[in-house]
């Protein structure tokens, strides 16, 4: 009996260890992460990077994302609905992270058609028809062009601009940018310079709102 | 004769089979730490290593209430086949075994050192480590209380 005691008694000291471990590198990690974008806030926005929303906010998200993401595609209209309920007080800029598979490609369609002004309308339409051109994390930018019929985009425009060697400069630029401030995952989020440490939507609104409260 | 019978109902040996477990759960929530509070992906081989590890912290357990030594039967094997792969991910870790031989998507290698504590502990040899503990113990706990 005093046998099995030790053995449920050793069972639990490991889960609390572990539980104890985790949350003391958390927070520390915490901490080394603010540090670090905090000195790198240089890194976090370019004067090219697409933004939505009142540009005299004073609480911006900046968004790390890849068009190919799940997660980014499952967040985007999470990310609208926190800047509808802080009207005027959030912005967004995005940052282009395509880790997947011809992502890149399918980032140079939204910057031609950002020439159109159409770039919300493709980030959406390629949200929405994700299925039908991500084949097992792959991007099918073929396929993506056909599902930008509708949008009333200059194809022919579209083509040509894609390939221009200011939209590959611009990729190339945030994904070292990305580097800098260590976001190796999409979507990756800043709110004011402040890194989302701990992943999820309510830790996402969590800081926004404590943002817009020291704001306003 | 009489060694045969002697041991069926007594304790002995419930130390080793015990520490083999205190090593099975310290490589179960090291591994775990390292890839759900750390955030390094596990690459294939750590996956397979990790397949072996897994259930002899479930074993041994099982092993200890009531204590039963046939567990030897279960867990030796277990732990020899795991042995086998962490030791072959260490040679690719190493650099012993060409890049071209290792059975790693790109997307994440497996010769990529992500972790050194203490600047040459890596998690391969920590998996080393933990297998051949386990073995010893295992094969010492065979001879000396089992059969």
């Amino acid at each position: 009996m005093k046998k099995n005691m030790i053995i449920v008694a050793t069972a639990i000291l490991f889960v609390v260890l572990f539980i104890v471990a985790a949350s003391i590198y958390n927070s520390q990690k915490d901490k080394e992460l603010g540090n670090i974008s905090l000195g790198k806030i240089e890194y976090m926005q370019r004067d090219y990077s697409p933004t939505m929303g009142p540009l005299d906010a004073k609480v911006t998200i900046v968004e790390f994302f890849d068009p190919a993401c799940g997660t980014c595609s499952a967040f985007y209209p999470f990310v609208k609905q926190l800047m509808n309920d802080n009207p005027g007080k959030v912005n967004l800029v995005l940052r282009y992270l395509p880790l997947h598979q011809n992502s890149d490609v399918i980032v140079s369609i939204f910057e031609a058609a950002r020439m159109q002004n159409l770039f919300w309308e493709t980030l959406e339409q390629a949200y929405k028809t994700h299925d039908a051109w991500i084949d097992h994390h792959v991007a099918r930018p073929e396929k993506f062009w056909t599902q930008l019929s509708g949008l009333g985009l200059d194809m022919e425009k579209l083509n040509t601009d894609m390939r221009s060697v200011e939209i590959a400069n611009r990729i190339k630029q945030d994904i070292l940018d990305a580097q800098q401030l260590n976001v190796s995952k999409t979507p990756g989020f800043f709110v004011n310079g402040k890194p989302l440490v701990q992943f999820g939507f309510r830790q996402l609104q969590q800081l926004i709102e404590t943002e817009v409260a020291a704001n306003y | 004769m009489i060694q045969d019978t002697i041991n069926t109902d007594s304790q002995d040996g419930w130390l080793l089979i015990f520490v083999c477990w205190l090593i099975a759960m310290a490589a179960l929530f090291g591994s775990l730490f390292i890839s759900e509070v750390m955030g390094i992906e596990p690459c294939v081989l750590c996956w397979w290593q990790r397949i072996f590890i897994y259930p002899l912290a479930v074993l041994f357990l099982i092993g200890l209430i009531p204590f039963d030594r046939s567990v030897v039967r279960y867990t030796l094997p277990l732990a020899v086949i795991g042995l086998g792969f962490s030791v072959y991910h260490y040679l690719v870790y190493s650099g012993f075994i060409p890049e071209s031989l290792q059975p790693c998507s790109d997307a994440l290698s497996c010769a990529e050192i992500n972790l050194e504590l203490m600047g040459f502990i890596t998690i391969p040899m920590l998996s080393i480590y933990a297998y051949s503990g386990i073995i010893v113990l295992l094969v010492i706990f065979r001879k000396r209380f089992y059969q």
